[in-house]
């Protein structure tokens, strides 16, 4: 927790990278927006598709900047020679980026229900709650590969190349979830769905953990 | 006692460090030389438990670093050209968070204590990034002291210091040894590094070229001899 309060006050501070995830997420709706005619046929069948580029690349901003900050003045290392597990430092830096790229997901909805002409109310909680079990998995396999990015020339582009094949499984599931929701459909017609998320958030949260240490050591 | 055995690091077919040998007593300060590519900070890194080598060990009192790695991180305290401190956040900030991360008891009491101690009393609650290289040198020893270690790594500390700073920080580390604590201290800086230390130590090409103790030698004296070992290759 100590790791996340640091995360959230550096960030309150510089407002540098919440601020950058935001913009291109409401871009990306705003974009799609005036693409599509606003509540045809198309704009839904589309809609969850748009809800999670927006989140994904929005996420990937975030994701980027996540070690930025602990390489620039080696503080990677004064965390590292803290005396407790190197798996810790992963636990801290993923919830910093889950709850950076929740507060940008759930400032991009309201924008993406007004815009696509959503009854989201109806399907909310269902909606939430697929939206958390995404974005804990994709923050869990994003630390990863952003400690993993982070120490090369190109992070920028590294981590997408690293990153989105692993979370396909994780963003397919989550889309499907999100388009039975926009048709109406219950906890009972998406209980597969947020299995499979639980599931893979299980799974990438283990193997994100256990490798860690390994990708942190020179 | 810190004991460095056939310490072998190679990253594929390159190697850093070459079956390093080389023994510290406790309670001395060894300073280590060497040209670019020596393996200096190679073996500061292995030796902080930041990396691991491929082949060698390293025990203190008898035990290996990283079996035992969490317990002896808790001993150690490093203190790099990198400042590992935070610029969005104020120095005692920095401070808090890294005393959190060593479960210091009395943390309020030792922080304030440290940034008086390191000069930095009245600007505790101004922002790291507003400080000059010296003040953040400054704050990176008080917050390498946060958790009083025993054993204190320096890896070019001074670089990027104007004179003032330098001498200042001189001063620290002298006051660190005679504390008794164990330092080992990586400089460029000859004259710097050999009035410091109780034992010098030349690395070249992954090992020790040359190792004795610093009272053997005037600054003139160890100059010639480091540029004859690292000009001439030259091992004792």
């Amino acid at each position: 927790m100590t790791l996340v309060y640091k995360d959230l006050l550096s960030e309150f501070r510089s407002r540098e990278t919440i601020s950058s995830m935001l913009v291109f997420s409401m871009l990306v709706v705003a974009i799609f927006n005036f693409a599509f005619d606003p509540g045809s046929a198309y704009a839904q069948q589309a809609a969850p598709g748009i809800l999670w580029v927006a989140f994904t690349f929005s996420g990937i901003i975030g994701l980027n900047r996540s070690f930025v900050h602990e390489v620039d003045k080696g503080c990677l290392h004064g965390l590292l020679l803290a005396p407790f597990e190197h798996g810790a430092i992963f636990f801290g830096k993923m919830l910093g980026n889950l709850i950076f790229i929740s507060i940008v997901e759930l400032l991009t909805l309201p924008l993406f229900a007004v815009f696509f002409n959503l009854q989201t109310l109806q399907g909310l909680p269902q909606l939430l709650v697929v939206i958390l079990l995404t974005t804990l998995g994709f923050s869990a396999v994003g630390t990863l590969f952003s400690a993993i990015s982070v120490n090369t020339k190109t992070r920028e582009m590294m981590l997408p190349i690293l990153f989105l094949p692993v979370v396909i499984p994780i963003l397919l599931a989550a889309v499907n979830a999100t388009a039975m929701i926009f048709d109406g459909k219950g906890w009972n017609d998406i209980s597969d769905w947020l299995r499979l998320l639980a599931a893979f958030d299980l799974i990438f949260i283990s193997l994100a953990y256990l490798t860690f240490g390994f990708v942190v050591e020179e | 006692m810190i004991d460095v055995r056939n310490l072998t690091k190679s990253f594929g077919n390159l190697y850093a460090l070459r079956g390093l040998n080389l023994t510290v007593s406790r309670g001395t300060c060894l300073t280590v030389f060497g040209p670019n590519g020596a393996g200096k900070s190679t073996f500061i890194r292995i030796l902080a438990t930041l990396s691991k080598p491929t082949q060698g060990e390293i025990r203190i009192e008898g035990k290996d670093i990283f079996t035992n790695a969490e317990q002896y991180r808790n001993r150690l305290g490093v203190i790099a050209h990198a400042t590992y401190l935070y610029d969005e956040l104020t120095a005692r900030e920095n401070l808090v968070f890294y005393s959190k991360l060593y479960g210091i008891p009395d943390r309020d009491a030792t922080v304030n204590r440290l940034l008086d101690e390191v000069g930095l009393g009245k600007r505790g609650n101004d922002r790291v990034r507003t400080f000059s290289r010296g003040m953040q040198q400054r704050l990176s020893i008080a917050r390498a002291m946060l958790h009083n270690p025993d054993i204190l790594l320096l890896d070019e500390p001074y670089t990027g210091l104007d004179q003032h700073a330098s001498e200042l920080l001189t001063g620290w580390i002298m006051k660190l040894r005679s504390d008794k604590r164990t330092i080992i201290l990586i400089t460029h800086d000859l004259a710097q590094g050999l009035e410091v230390a109780d034992e010098v130590a030349i690395f070249l090409r992954g090992r020790v070229a040359h190792s004795a103790a610093a009272s053997n030698f005037s600054n003139k004296e160890f100059q010639q001899l480091y540029f004859e070992t690292v000009a001439g290759g030259r091992e004792n």
